[in-house]
């Protein structure tokens, strides 16, 4: 049965999605990163991952992407990073989009959970067979 | 085929292409949020059917050995909500599916208990 290594790929593309809306959401108002430009948005790309035979489909992250949005500015003219216009680039963080996608990753990763648990119990009830 | 096998035959295809659909449902959700994936599934009705001829054929050829069970062939699930991004998995669809199969499955699994037991009563006396 190759539930659980479908199921487990899931939760692993669903948990690193997870982890990018962790670090977008904690570097929501990061003016400056290590390169000295404020921090840009990331994002991952899930792609099937063939798992032996076209009714196996596993997932796999191929890629996280920087969000190609224009960056936020803001009006600080007395902030270290402002330019000489007086404004700040800040990181095109949507704190409203992350967290959706935080909702939605949590679900599906509870719904591959679903799965495997019944995969499990169903393994369990094949081993009972002629008791 | 013996009498034994025969009996036990129905069952046995069944539960296998029971395990084979739960795969490809837990594909489906498993890939409920990858770009471009299409939901898919096979008509387990016209599977079962296929699966059961099969060893008679052979049967009815001579062949000794057992043929391999025949794939049922897979199909994309149509659709009614679609998605931007052409993602087809609607996950209500296939949690009540997932959730069908789970309780054929089992079934499945009690029936075939029930026919050992039925035919270790009868050996036994």
């Amino acid at each position: 049965m190759k539930i659980f290594d479908i199921a487990a790929s899931a939760m692993t593309a669903q948990s690193q999605r997870l982890n990018v809306v962790a670090s977008n959401l904690a570097n929501a108002d990061s003016a400056s990163g290590p390169d000295g430009k404020a921090y840009r948005a990331k994002q991952v790309v899930f792609s099937t991952q063939n798992m032996g035979g076209p009714e196996n489909a596993g997932v796999r992250v191929t890629g996280v992407i920087e969000d190609p949005s224009p960056m936020k500015r803001q009006f600080e003219p007395n902030h270290p990073m402002a330019d000489a216009s007086g404004y700040v680039t800040m990181p095109n963080v949507s704190v409203v989009e992350e967290m959706v996608n935080m909702i939605s990753a949590s679900r599906s990763y509870q719904n591959n959970v679903e799965a495997m648990n019944t995969a499990k119990t169903l393994l369990a009830k094949t081993l009972t067979i002629g008791q | 085929m013996n009498k034994l096998d025969e009996l036990l035959n129905y069952n046995h295809q069944a539960l296998n292409l029971r395990s084979q659909r739960q795969q490809v449902l837990a594909s489906n959700i498993a890939n409920a949020d990858t770009p471009g994936y299409k939901a898919r599934d096979f008509d387990f009705q016209s599977a079962l059917a296929n699966a059961i001829a099969q060893p008679a054929a052979a049967q009815a050829s001579g062949g000794a050995a057992p043929a391999p069970a025949p794939q049922p062939e897979l199909l994309y699930r149509s659709v009614l909500q679609p998605s931007v991004d052409g993602n087809t998995v609607d996950m209500d669809v296939e949690r009540a599916q997932f959730a069908e199969n789970t309780l054929h499955y089992e079934s499945n699994i009690t029936m075939l208990t029930h026919h050992i037991r039925m035919m270790l009563a009868a050996i036994r006396g």
